[in-house]
């Protein structure tokens, strides 16, 4: 999930528009190579964050290869651990994977990886859809802090920051496209540390 | 982004909601409509909660709508047919409760014939209640699945012209539709013989006609209400067919609304009293999703509700 407020003020930028177009077309180029080609691959944002990098990665995806792979999406909410005791998610929108995932390599598109929680849920959600033959992980930033047993396959950037700080990834909102950190305000705020 | 359009913790009517908690409600059931969808059609966000389906009046499809919503959010879901058991002892409302407390549910939908029982409970149990229909006062889940279905179809409830034809008199889903529309700024128009009208139905904001088809011109929804035989004792209605020929709902009889306007029922109906048959099978009837829907919409009360226990005790 990514922050909506965070502008340019009192953010560290770590990644510019630039340097997020070439993470993007190197991750594309690796996603190909090691799943083994277009033909059974797909991706699935995980709402909100990695929708759009998902969209991108398609597309760039399609730019090289000349083939259009199916992107999907997976909402989170339903499948938090802490989905029967913390308070309703404001807002849960739908899933959307119109494609069968049977038999298929589907990569999971996130922007930042920390806890892997996020990630334990989407998994879940994934595999109620059917039964892929590979799941993959693909994220913007990995600012490391897990508290599971998860990893990423492809990553843009390691990120080594203090555990106080959020990471904000702007990608499909306001202005440029950046990746910035600050010190984290809101210990409840917007998913940052998922 | 933190804002809580949904502070309630109970839902026993539709009356006391503000329009941004309905709409939080349909928002928050499109997820789970898709949820019903998908090849596994269950999601483990209330794995280890209890609700609890209290029915002191026969219901095949409420009670199987929360049954099935309750079992594809992973919780544990208890059916209990009070017809059948305790009050034919002799147990009180309040025993009853008060036992089933013990059970510690986290939620407990009640359908009771007498008007008030949901709030009555609400006030002497810990867990949330949910009124599936009390008497003749309110069936809230009903109106929020009906407004579910026409947003669907017509993509807003403002501005909308929606006609409820039959025995208003005796219908909580009259009530409660009529209290959800309103909300939204639609015109709601209420049509029965002049026995069924109750008095007073101008106070809910809607216009009262005693003739079928005034009240259908230009409608863009028509909701029929079933004839309740059951409640229907002494002489309210001169005969069935009587009925169907002056207030049934027919092609003809349609063909005064919208040409596109949505036909809905609650169910179940009764072909050929008041709804026709071809109306009912017709392209407008949206009959069949109002089901779907009301899975959806109730799996939507169930989470709003179950996931925050006891968050505002005596709100």
């Amino acid at each position: 999930m990514t922050a909506s407020s965070a502008s340019d003020d009192g953010g560290e930028r770590l990644l510019d528009a630039e340097a997020i177009a070439r993470v993007i077309r190197r991750l594309a180029v690796e996603i190909v190579e090691q799943t083994g080609g277009v033909s059974r691959l797909a991706l699935v944002g995980v709402r909100r964050g990695g929708v759009p990098l998902a969209q991108r990665l398609a597309a760039e995806i399609e730019r090289a290869e000349g083939v259009a792979v199916p992107v999907g999406s997976v909402d989170i909410a339903l499948y938090r651990d802490d989905a029967a005791t913390a308070l309703p998610d404001p807002k849960i929108g739908p899933s959307e994977v119109r494609f069968s995932v049977d038999g298929r390599d589907v990569v999971i598109v996130d922007d930042v990886l920390q806890t892997g929680r996020t990630i334990r849920a989407a998994i879940d959600c994934l595999l109620d859809y059917g039964r892929p033959r590979r799941v993959w992980l693909a994220v913007l930033c990995d600012r490391g802090g897990r508290e599971l047993p998860i990893a990423a396959d492809f990553v843009g950037r390691v990120l080594d920051l203090d555990a106080g700080t959020r990471v904000d990834v702007v990608f499909d909102g306001e202005g440029a496209p950046r990746v910035t950190v600050r010190p984290r305000v809101d210990p409840r705020g917007a998913g940052g540390s998922r | 982004m933190s804002e809580r359009p949904w502070t309630q913790r109970h839902l026993l009517g539709i009356e006391g909601l503000t329009a941004d908690a309905v709409r939080h409600v349909l928002d928050t059931a499109e997820a789970f409509y898709e949820v019903s969808r998908r090849p596994v059609r269950k999601v483990p966000t209330l794995r280890g909660k209890t609700v609890l389906n209290l029915f002191y009046e026969a219901s095949t499809r409420t009670r199987t709508s929360f049954e099935l919503a309750g079992k594809r959010l992973s919780a544990d879901v208890v059916n209990i047919s009070v017809a059948q058991s305790s009050v034919s002892k002799g147990e009180s409302l309040y025993d009853t409760v008060k036992t089933l407390e013990a059970m510690r549910p986290d939620v407990v939908v009640l359908r009771h014939e007498a008007s008030g029982a949901a709030d009555y409970v609400a006030q002497r149990i810990r867990a949330s209640v949910i009124n599936a229909g009390d008497g003749q006062h309110e069936h809230p889940t009903q109106a929020l699945l009906d407004a579910f279905t026409i947003r669907r179809h017509k993509g807003r409830l403002e501005g909308l012209i929606v006609t409820i034809c039959g025995d208003v008199m005796h219908s909580r889903v009259a009530r409660s539709n009529a209290l959800l529309l309103r909300l939204f700024g639609a015109e709601v128009r209420v049509v029965a013989p002049r026995t069924l009208m109750p008095v007073g139905m101008e106070t809910y904001g809607v216009r009262v006609f005693d003739a079928l088809e005034p009240a259908l011109e230009g409608a863009d929804v028509v909701m029929v209400l079933r004839i309740q035989r059951e409640r229907l004792q002494g002489a309210l209605l001169p005969s069935l067919r009587e009925y169907a020929r002056t207030f049934g709902v027919g092609t003809r009889t349609l063909a005064r609304a919208k040409p596109d306007a949505l036909v809905m029922h609650p169910g179940p109906m009764n072909r050929g009293v008041e709804i026709s048959p071809e109306v009912a099978d017709g392209p407008q009837s949206a009959v069949l999703e109002q089901v779907e829907a009301g899975v959806a919409v109730r799996m939507a009360v169930l989470y709003l509700l179950a996931a925050e226990p006891g968050e505002q005790v005596g709100a």
